[in-house]
């Protein structure tokens, strides 16, 4: 469990938080630019001062002003990952990683062996063994952040913080590191706040999400839930949708198409390869999603899921509105407008037909 | 035409005089130009000042005032005579000092501004990377400053090896003792013996040639590093 109570006042700018975070996974610390959230993160790491609040990972109390306790950056157990290349330019790839790996072992006399293992599983996890000879400088920017991530998670942190790690990245780059993140993910046991503003990365590698506003929080929870919550019109805006967890279901080889279960119901989708049983997450856009009152007929739409409304709410525009379905225990949006809720009179706990014209698979 | 052994003396102490000030300045300025750098106190701006005076004044004011202070009836007069080491103005030492505070803003400028450069986010990475300051300072400051500091070095050298007013106000023209390259072109232009000044002379120009020269080849190079 990680308790940030965080208050920071400066002439143009507020950031006001008490919120609880799961002491594992990736939270999504997610907002437009200058909603506080790389404040944020640097009052958690020590960097920026934080007056009055309290830190605290697990069972380690980094800052409690009640108590008075207050720990500089350099004595916190943490990783840090900045937005841009931060690698130290007057070393190398080893040296660089050794650099925090050394005065790790120092403060937390940990075996040399299991330090030297931890470097090398961070090497490996995050492919950078070809480049431990060479000089920042001599690097790709998306090598960089590499190197930058192993450097932090070798040093096995309580607590794993990144700054917008792939937003100095152009796409390519981005795409190039993003399997790496979601390795960091799956294999290791430390929690991590991420820094970001792209709901892409939000919904494929998330597990929980705090959304900022003007240095408040909007929302928090698990990122399905978030994401689906219609009132958050910072996360929902034009790639407002639901995230469903479901596995595979089946495969169809003759017309390449892969069945995903999930509580609720199943959804065709193209085949991405993935074999019977693997977990996966997809995303369901409000507006691929269309309803009917009677089961669909004679549509090229193959994608039919059953589900009550349970809400609906007014959209940004005048003309539209967001329904929120429930789909077993998952929900489903659908953004329609005005004028077919009216024909069609629905209403809140009306059955209905969704048919869903196309999906994602985030991860 | 040979130099008199008397010019062989003014040089090889000029050659201390510059190195034991170019090494004693590295030490001394080096923490003062990363206070300049990093302080946010009201007091940055009267220190930076006072560092910057021996580039503004006449050197003769700078050791009128070492003079006053050092001698007899001065309170740094007072004190070293009283620890039993005599008086400083017309020795070495007094000549030391009086190059060290002259050539202060020749060794600072340099540093502060590849401290400067440097800014905050190494530092913070170092922090992030469980340093502690004075760790940081040691392991990522001074290493990426090191041009600053090269620079710094070889301005401190050449601007005591080329000082004159300072000299002649503290030091006198002691043989052995205070008598520099510098004060002994003058005497030698004092007793018209030309020849002897022109070879000194020409000797000190063509050093600071090549040192200036030196500076910027190796800053070009420091660019295209960058």
């Amino acid at each position: 469990m990680i308790h940030l109570q965080i208050n920071i006042a400066r002439s143009a700018f507020q950031l006001n938080l008490d919120i609880q975070l799961p002491g594992q996974g990736i939270t999504a610390i997610f907002g437009p630019s200058g909603s506080g959230k790389t404040t944020l993160l640097r009052a958690v790491a020590g960097l920026e001062k934080n007056p009055q609040g309290l830190i605290q990972i697990g069972e380690n109390i980094w800052q409690d002003t009640k108590q008075g306790i207050y720990l500089p950056t350099w004595q916190r157990p943490l990783g840090y990952v900045f937005q841009e290349s931060s690698l130290l330019p007057h070393l190398s790839v080893t040296e660089n990683l050794n650099f925090g790996l050394k005065r790790a072992l120092k403060s937390a006399s940990r075996a040399q062996i299991e330090a030297n293992k931890a470097l090398q599983a961070s090497i490996e996890l995050l492919g950078i063994g070809g480049l431990l000879q060479r000089m920042p400088d001599e690097l790709s920017g998306g090598e960089r952040q590499r190197v930058a991530i192993a450097r932090a998670i070798a040093m096995q942190p309580q607590l794993l913080l990144m700054d917008e790690p792939l937003a100095s990245l152009d796409a390519a780059r981005r795409q190039e590191i993003f399997p790496w993140l979601a390795r960091l993910r799956d294999e290791l046991k430390m929690p991590m706040l991420y820094v970001t503003h792209s709901a892409e990365e939000v919904t494929r590698l998330a597990d929980h999400l705090v959304v900022l506003d003007q240095g408040h929080v909007k929302a928090q929870g698990s990122v399905s839930a978030v994401l689906s919550q219609v009132v958050n019109p910072v996360v929902v805006g034009e790639d407002a949708g639901a995230l469903i967890a479901g596995c595979i279901g089946a495969v169809d080889a003759q017309w390449h198409l892969s069945r995903v279960d999930f509580d609720g119901g199943c959804i065709w989708m193209r085949d991405a390869g993935l074999p019977v049983g693997k977990a996966v997450r997809i995303r369901i856009l409000a507006r691929d999603v269309s309803l009917a009152t009677a089961e669909p007929q004679n549509t090229s739409i193959q994608n039919q899921l059953r589900g009550s409304i349970q809400s609906i709410t007014p959209d940004a525009h005048p003309s539209q509105v967001m329904v929120v379905l429930k789909c077993g225990t998952e929900e489903v949006l659908a953004r329609i407008t005005k004028r077919a809720v009216d024909e069609l009179s629905l209403q809140v706990g009306q059955s209905v037909w969704a048919q869903v014209k196309s999906v994602a698979l985030v991860a | 035409m040979n130099l008199t052994p008397d010019s062989w003396q003014a040089i090889q102490l000029t050659f201390e005089l510059a190195t034991l000030t170019t090494l004693l300045l590295l030490v001394l300025a080096t923490p003062l130009a990363w206070w300049l750098s990093q302080t946010q106190s009201a007091w940055r701006a009267p220190i930076h000042a006072m560092v910057t005076l021996p580039l503004v004044l006449p050197p003769s004011v700078l050791g009128f005032y070492l003079l006053i202070v050092m001698g007899p009836q001065g309170p740094l007069g007072q004190l070293t005579q009283s620890m039993g080491w005599g008086v400083l103005s017309f020795t070495f030492s007094g000549l030391l000092i009086g190059s060290i505070l002259f050539s202060l803003p020749f060794a600072v400028q340099p540093l502060q501004h590849a401290f400067d450069a440097i800014g905050s986010r190494p530092m913070e990475v170092a922090a992030t990377l469980r340093a502690s300051p004075l760790d940081a300072f040691f392991s990522v400051a001074l290493p990426l400053a090191k041009p600053g500091m090269v620079t710094a070095a070889i301005l401190s050298f050449a601007h005591t090896v080329g000082e004159f007013g300072v000299v002649l106000m503290i030091g006198g023209n002691i043989p052995g003792q205070t008598r520099v390259v510098s004060t002994e072109i003058y005497g030698h232009v004092e007793a018209m013996e030309y020849a002897q000044a022109h070879l000194l002379a020409a000797g000190m120009l063509v050093f600071s040639f090549v040192v200036l020269l030196a500076l910027a080849l190796m800053n070009r190079r420091q660019r295209q590093v960058m």
